[in-house]
């Protein structure tokens, strides 16, 4: 059978194209690599090269001709032997027409579904995006407790990870021999030696790539960020190099990798140093990203963190870490990393916040509380997935919600809980969902102006009193 | 870490690179098999790009399949191999199967990545080949990483990660670099020179060309190499190697080499000239060298060389039927590996 050459698709968007001139003429002899023809397409003029061996026995499409549609044959190449008898049969008649995109394999499946033709993207009966969670259920019970700094609980859980796993280790600015920029690894280096708590060059984009390709070659990293401001230098591994590469290995591959560092404003430095990055990350498949508000949070996430084999942001707060609390002193208790905690209970309003916010939220419920007014706050903790369930429960039993973040409002957590609870809890909605986020500006320095934009328990309560209509 | 004040000395002064052992001829016909097999598979990928059956963008490796067959050759079982968009040909000498391979590029059930990656995103943990990444200098830093994970769990393994010119000039290759001198981190980097990025020829885009000597600042020792010629490729390519293994830290092999096609399936390569590329075609092309001096040493006949071609032949032609009979992947592949279950 003499092989067809087609015309052929030299760009994703072309249809049709011209044959301009022939580089071999009928008899010649041609071998793969060797130009046949120039093609003019929608962009340029391109060359055909021939993949098979053999002559040319027929041109079937003279040079000059226009509007030949991808994939009709312009000419036939008899194999080596083959006679020219053989370009008797007619050649395979085009299979689709000039407009849309070319047709693919005309074999018939070997498993399973039929192979739909390609590119055109068929629509499949997509099955739904898998939805998240129940209503939260409580922690898992503590046990023997014992009552630290976040700061030391973050170490605590960093530190009974390495112990109990030799592929987990530290890597980052200033974390060994200085101890932490904000002294969250004090005593790592000294326990667990310079093979497990690197101290890196101040290189964020390639010490979060290294780190990366550390977890694809089977290690557990720990990477701290000074603070997450700098991650911007880093986010195309975080996203692209992290995220990714399991969905587009098809399982194949994972990136057992921790992010961490502080996230969100610290006071009095200004626009660059004082962003909140949840939404940023939030927004990324692949990604689970986690924010703690107390201790106990602290350290039942962070070794869970550690332990889950996603990449996993962990967004923490220079504000919260001299804060104490109680913390389990049980190595092997963790928290889920897909639950929210309802921290204060109430049925008049459902106050929703993630790390440093949450103080914000129960500060406010204090108030609420005076002018009778139960507030229920809950912290998220995980921000991917969102507790979806969590919140609507909530909302279900106090029919009105006030999101309560610190990063800023356009596109961010508050607007995601916004259209949660619109999507599941719309029927139980006596006013409409509310937003306290900071002022939609860059940091200002001046304390008087950080003071307006960062938002206060008078925001909160404010919000609060407008969607129980007590303003 | 381990930094560079504790590295072995050896290396240091003017000693002559080590050699690799004389190839036999059971070696030097599997090289000429393998530069083949990716030359007629590229051909026919690109031919299947035509047909409408691969999609988006679509790199062809043809005119380099020198480098990655001489440098491949010299690795363990242990060893780890990472490059960018312009990979086909790296899976296949990581000994990858090109129906596999194919059949992703048709985004099929029975591709690498069930059809989810395409052309530019590929892995195989089996083969240790650990991408197919489509963002120029990504690959840098994370071949440090996966030569950082074979020191620290000390397995005697080193990652080659192959990179661009035009990638070279990426700020994170220069703090790879530097992480990697630092930590003495058993990675070979291993530019492909193939005069340009995209449209962009190395005089237009790199401030100093000899591009081997980009690791200076960081004394990461550099060679500039034939990498139209296998065997040079392979020699270079022992030094960087057995430099990398003993402790010694990165190496750069500067790849001189040349890609025929555009940059991707709809680059008409204006940028050259035609009599450009076609010196490189006839003087200088890995395969027909090869071929040429296995006939000429009478290492093998004529027909026992046609015999490797009908081979190569059909086993590309399986790996395309393959890549058009493999079903698209089911509708509720859509959700899945995303996320492990923890
Ligand atoms: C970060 C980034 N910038 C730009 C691109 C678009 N791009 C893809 S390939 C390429 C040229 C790279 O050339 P080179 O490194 O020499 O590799 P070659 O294509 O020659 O193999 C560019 C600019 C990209 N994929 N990633
Ligand atoms: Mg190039």
């Amino acid at each position: 059978m003499p092989i067809d050459v087609l015309m052929p698709a030299l760009s994703p968007t072309m249809t049709e194209g011209k044959v301009a001139r022939w580089q071999k003429q009928e008899g010649d002899t041609v071998a793969p690599g060797d130009v046949i023809a120039e093609v003019e397409t929608d962009k340029a003029t391109m060359e055909v090269e021939a993949v098979d061996e053999g002559t040319l026995g027929q041109i079937l499409v003279p040079a000059g001709s226009e509007n030949i549609p991808v994939n009709q044959p312009i000419a036939r190449i008899l194999e080596e032997g083959e006679s020219p008898d053989a370009l008797e049969q007619a050649p395979a008649a085009p299979e689709q027409g000039g407009d849309g995109p070319a047709p693919a394999a005309q074999e018939a499946p070997t498993e399973g579904a039929p192979a739909q033709p390609q590119p055109a993207p068929q629509q499949p009966a997509a099955p739904a995006a898998p939805q998240a969670a129940t209503p939260a259920a409580g922690d898992p019970p503590m046990g023997e407790t014992r009552v630290i700094a976040m700061r030391e609980a973050l170490r605590d859980a960093l530190a009974e990870e390495m112990r109990r796993d030799d592929r987990v280790f530290a890597i980052g600015e200033e974390i060994g021999q200085y101890e932490g920029a904000y002294k969250v690894t004090q005593g790592l280096l000294a326990e667990f030696g310079e093979r497990r708590v690197v101290d890196t060059p101040i290189t964020e984009h390639a010490f979060t790539g290294l780190a990366v390709g550390a977890a694809f070659g089977g290690l557990m990293p720990v990477l701290e960020f000074m603070t997450f401001n700098f991650a911007m230098q880093a986010i195309d591994h975080i996203v692209n190099s992290a995220a990714k590469t399991r969905y587009m290995s098809g399982g194949q591959m994972a990136s057992p990798i921790v992010f961490r560092g502080p996230n969100g404003p610290p006071p009095r430095v200004a626009a660059q140093h004082s962003q909140c990055y949840a939404s940023w990350y939030m927004h990324v498949p692949g990604l689970k990203v986690v924010s703690p508000y107390s201790p106990g949070d602290a350290k039942g996430l962070l070794k869970a963190a550690i332990r889950d084999p996603n990449p996993v942001v962990f967004l923490e707060h220079e504000l919260l870490y001299g804060n104490t609390g109680p913390v389990a002193e049980d190595p092997g208790y963790v928290l889920p990393l897909d639950r929210a905690r309802v921290e204060r209970a109430g049925d008049g309003v459902t106050l929703v916040a993630y790390s440093r916010a949450v103080q914000t939220a129960l500060d406010a419920a204090e108030q609420l509380a005076h002018e009778g007014i139960e507030a229920e706050v809950i912290n998220l903790r995980s921000l991917r997935p969102l507790d979806a369930g969590a919140i609507t429960a909530s909302v279900q039993k106090t029919n009105r919600v006030v999101s309560v973040e610190e990063g800023w409002p356009v596109a961010g957590v508050g607007a995601e809980i916004a259209a949660v609870v619109n999507e599941r809890a719309f029927d139980w909605l006596d006013a409409p969902p509310a937003r306290v986020a900071p002022a939609d500006v860059p940091q200002p320095y001046a304390a008087n102006l950080e003071q307006l934009a960062v938002p206060s328990a008078e925001d909160v309560a404010d919000a609060a009193r407008q969607v129980c209509y007590r303003a | 870490m381990a930094t560079r004040g504790n590295k072995s000395q050896s290396g240091k002064g003017k000693q002559q690179p080590p050699k690799p052992p004389e190839p036999s001829a059971d070696e030097l016909q599997r090289y000429y098999r393998d530069m083949l097999l990716i030359r007629r598979f590229e051909e026919r990928a690109g031919q299947l790009y035509g047909m409408g059956l691969i999609g988006g963008f679509c790199h062809l490796y043809i005119g380099q399949e020198a480098v990655v067959t001489g440098v491949q050759s010299l690795l363990t079982e242990t060893d780890s191999v990472i490059t960018a968009y312009r990979d086909h040909g790296h899976m296949l000498a990581c000994g990858m199967d090109p129906k596999g391979v194919m059949a992703e590029l048709t985004g099929r059930r029975g591709g690498y990545s069930k059809g989810k990656g395409g052309s530019m995103h590929m892995f195989s943990v089996e083969e240790r080949f650990y991408g197919g990444h489509g963002i120029v200098g990504a690959p840098a830093p994370i071949g440090a990483g996966l030569a950082f994970a074979h020191r620290y769990r000390d397995d005697g393994g080193l990652c080659t990660c192959y990179i661009g010119d035009g990638a070279v000039n990426q700020g994170q290759f220069y703090e790879s670099l530097n992480m990697a001198a630092l930590w003495n981190l058993p990675v070979v980097y291993i530019i492909e020179n193939n005069k340009y990025g995209m449209g962009t020829s190395v005089e237009r885009a790199s401030a100093t060309t000899e591009l081997h000597q980009r690791g200076r600042a960081f004394e990461v020792p550099g060679r500039a190499v034939d990498g139209m010629n296998v065997l040079s490729v392979r020699e270079a390519g022992y030094e960087a190697v057995q430099h990398a293994r003993n402790g010694n830290g990165p190496f750069i092999l500067e790849m001189k080499t040349y890609r025929y096609r555009g940059h991707s399936m709809s680059d008409p390569a204006k940028y050259r000239s035609k009599e450009e590329v076609q010196k490189m075609r006839e003087e200088h092309d890995p395969i027909n060298q090869l071929r040429q001096r296995l006939l000429d040493d009478g290492v093998v006949t004529e027909d026992a060389l046609k015999e490797v071609d009908r081979e190569v032949k059909n086993v590309v032609t399986e790996a395309a039927d393959f890549a058009q009979s493999s079903p698209e992947p089911d509708p509720a592949e859509l959700y899945t590996d995303v996320l492990a279950e923890a």
